[in-house]
């Protein structure tokens, strides 16, 4: 049923109307007086010396990597958990390798260590 | 009447596309693959596959996008990409692009009468209840293929994670 | 067709408005709830008892200066509370808030919420890179990886509720609770929804990546009057959105209790008056967590547990119900 859909087409246009036009409106009525002081980022009042695009940390990857793991595992679990009256025994049959596998995974992670520090 | 919606969809899709294709900051361009993603699942429900539009969602633009970001961030991919680079690939990328877009117009001009469309049985949005039809589905018919995604997720974590601790203990 | 359109607008209209006002009075009611709590009064001034306080707020914020820094990538720097408020009023679309009181319902109803959530880490994560500032990129990739993890549990939580009701049809799943209430079969899922909850919405103990006391203010350091109001709008608009759909998932929705007639609108707003109050009391009581702590209470306690819970409930509704 697409059209039980464009309330939710129109709420988006609305919602971005309403961000769109409500800061359009502040830049007009705001005053704009920059100076040099106020345009440098905040760094405790101490001028920053180091450009902030440096590298980091690879833990953020991996936490961004697990996430799209465990949310492709979540994807299959929605629909599983939706027919899981009609599937039954079977239904808890078929998932339980595919949670094995990815509880497995995740034991790998914690041995691993991939989970501490984070 | 989902005409009007479709046309604007595409062309959405299509100027996004060509838009991110077209940028030097790498953040504009992943910012206008999430609007491309966007609506495509626009088109998805239009189909009558919602349950497609929002894994897109949840999945294209909430994580994979966020992981090419952070991608992006720990490479300081948008420094190196004001350089000219890969300019002996335009012959490459020429011939692809005639080669997909003779695919296209091979499936456009047989439309619905191809072999694939009549195997499974289903219109395109017959079934009310997409979920429904795809969980009864999946689990009996398609069991295989889903225990192997599984396996496919596995493999997929401990080469990140190998590749990751890598790094971290050099 | 154009009359749905029109009243389908017009609905939407209501919701919004109504949701903008009550966000905004949010943190009002959080002032003076906090403040009693630490046995002081709260904003007494403006107004009665402050109660235009909000008005006060949103007028200074919007008319202050709008300071974009130097360096930082402008294009992004503006469109990024954008991408943090749209999402969070998207929500609104699929939720019920009486037996006919909604804007629309949809068969992927609960699946649309999940994914449309996602989004807002999206516009952290731009809001912290565009700022060009330290402070900010830390602070936002820290929420992005806060938020990205409480997500997953978020989501496995909700499968329990999930295979009692059958359906992902917000207004299907309240009316599945017809007889008990979804927290009663599956308490251990609400227990670690609300933890995901607190976790998703930046709300302490979990708000390390915007707390006053670390990191400046986090992801949204450099931002100044409406863009910074945005993210606060976002915030407790999540708020409210996240604790509806924990009423309409665990305590029935707008059911009542048998007995007493209310209408199924006052029911939900009471409902959600009580979460709302637990969220502020948790603000006023707990302190917070470091972040290895949250992540490893997240990943190592929270995750089993709630993987459990689908174990057990499988079972459970096999052999029992």
């Amino acid at each position: 049923m697409p059209q039980e859909y464009l309330p939710i087409l129109i709420l988006l246009a609305l919602a971005t109307g309403f961000a769109v036009v409500n800061l359009g409106v502040s830049f007009f009525f705001g005053c704009r007086r920059p100076t040099a002081e106020k345009d440098t980022a905040y760094e405790c009042g101490i001028v920053p010396e180091t450009n902030a695009r440096g590298r980091f940390s690879v833990k953020f990857f991996l936490v961004a990597m697990l996430f799209i793991v465990f949310d492709v595992e979540t994807i299959f679990l929605f629909p599983w958990a939706v027919v899981f009256r009609e599937l039954g025994g079977f239904g808890l049959a078929a998932m339980t390798p595919f949670m094995l596998l990815l509880i497995a995974s995740l034991i790998y992670e914690w041995k691993r260590g991939a989970l501490e520090w984070d | 009447m989902e005409l009007p919606f479709f046309y604007l969809f595409s062309v959405g899709i299509i100027g996004a596309s060509i838009l991110m294709v077209t940028r030097a900051n790498v953040i504009h361009a992943a910012l206008l693959l999430v609007l491309t993603f966007f609506f495509l699942s626009g088109v998805y429900v239009l189909a009558g596959a919602e349950f497609l539009a929002v894994v897109q969602i949840l999945l294209y633009a909430g994580g994979i996008m966020v992981l090419y970001l952070f991608s992006i961030m720990l490479m300081s991919v948008d420094v190196a990409v004001r350089l000219r680079q890969f300019h002996r690939q335009t012959i490459f990328a020429m011939a692809t692009a005639v080669l997909l877009a003779l695919e296209i117009w091979m499936v456009l001009s047989r439309g619905t009468s191809y072999p694939a469309f009549k195997s499974f049985g289903w219109g395109i949005g017959a079934t009310p209840g997409n979920v429904e039809a795809l969980g009864s589905v999946l689990y009996t018919q398609f069991l295989f293929p889903f225990e192997v995604a599984s396996v496919l997720l596995l493999a997929a974590m401990i080469g990140a994670i190998v590749l990751a601790k890598r790094t971290i203990d050099r | 067709m154009i009359a749905e359109i029109i009243a389908a607008t017009l609905k939407i209209v209501l919701v919004l408005g109504v949701v903008s006002l009550v966000v905004a009075y949010l943190t009002y009611l959080e002032r003076k709830i906090i403040g009693h709590i630490q046995m002081r009064l709260g904003p007494m001034r403006v107004g009665w008892h402050g109660l235009l306080q909000p008005i006060a707020d949103g007028l200074k914020l919007f008319l202050k200066e709008d300071i974009i820094p130097s360096r930082a990538d402008k294009i992004v720097f503006v469109i990024a509370p954008i991408m943090v408020l749209v999402p969070a009023f998207v929500v609104y679309s699929v939720l019920p808030f009486g037996p006919n009181f909604y804007i629309t319902q949809v068969n992927v109803g609960l699946f649309l919420v999940l994914a449309v959530s996602s989004l807002g880490v999206f516009g952290i994560v731009m809001a912290g890179w565009a700022s060009n500032s330290k402070y900010s990129l830390l602070g936002a990739l820290r929420g992005a990886a806060q938020m990205l993890s409480y997500e997953i549990f978020l989501g496995f939580a909700l499968i329990g509720p999930l295979m009692l009701a059958g359906s992902l049809n917000l207004q299907n799943i309240v009316q599945a609770q017809s007889d008990v209430w979804f927290v009663f079969y599956q308490p251990l899922a609400f227990i670690v929804f609300f933890i995901a909850a607190l976790a998703e919405t930046n709300r302490v103990p979990f708000d390390l990546p915007e707390a006053e006391t670390e990191l400046v203010a986090g992801f949204h350091t450099e931002y100044s009057g409406m863009k910074f109001a945005f993210f606060f709008l976002a915030e407790y608009a999540n708020i409210m959105a996240v604790s509806t759909v924990g009423i309409a998932v665990f305590f029935g929705g707008w059911k009542g209790i048998p007995g007493i007639p209310l209408p199924g609108l006052v029911w939900y707003l009471l409902k959600l008056g009580a979460i709302i109050f637990v969220f502020i009391w948790i603000r006023a009581t707990l302190p917070r967590y470091r972040y290895d702590q949250l992540m490893r209470i997240g990943w190592k306690f929270m995750f089993p547990l709630v993987i459990a819970n689908i174990f057990l409930t499988g079972l459970v509704k096999l052999l029992f119900l």
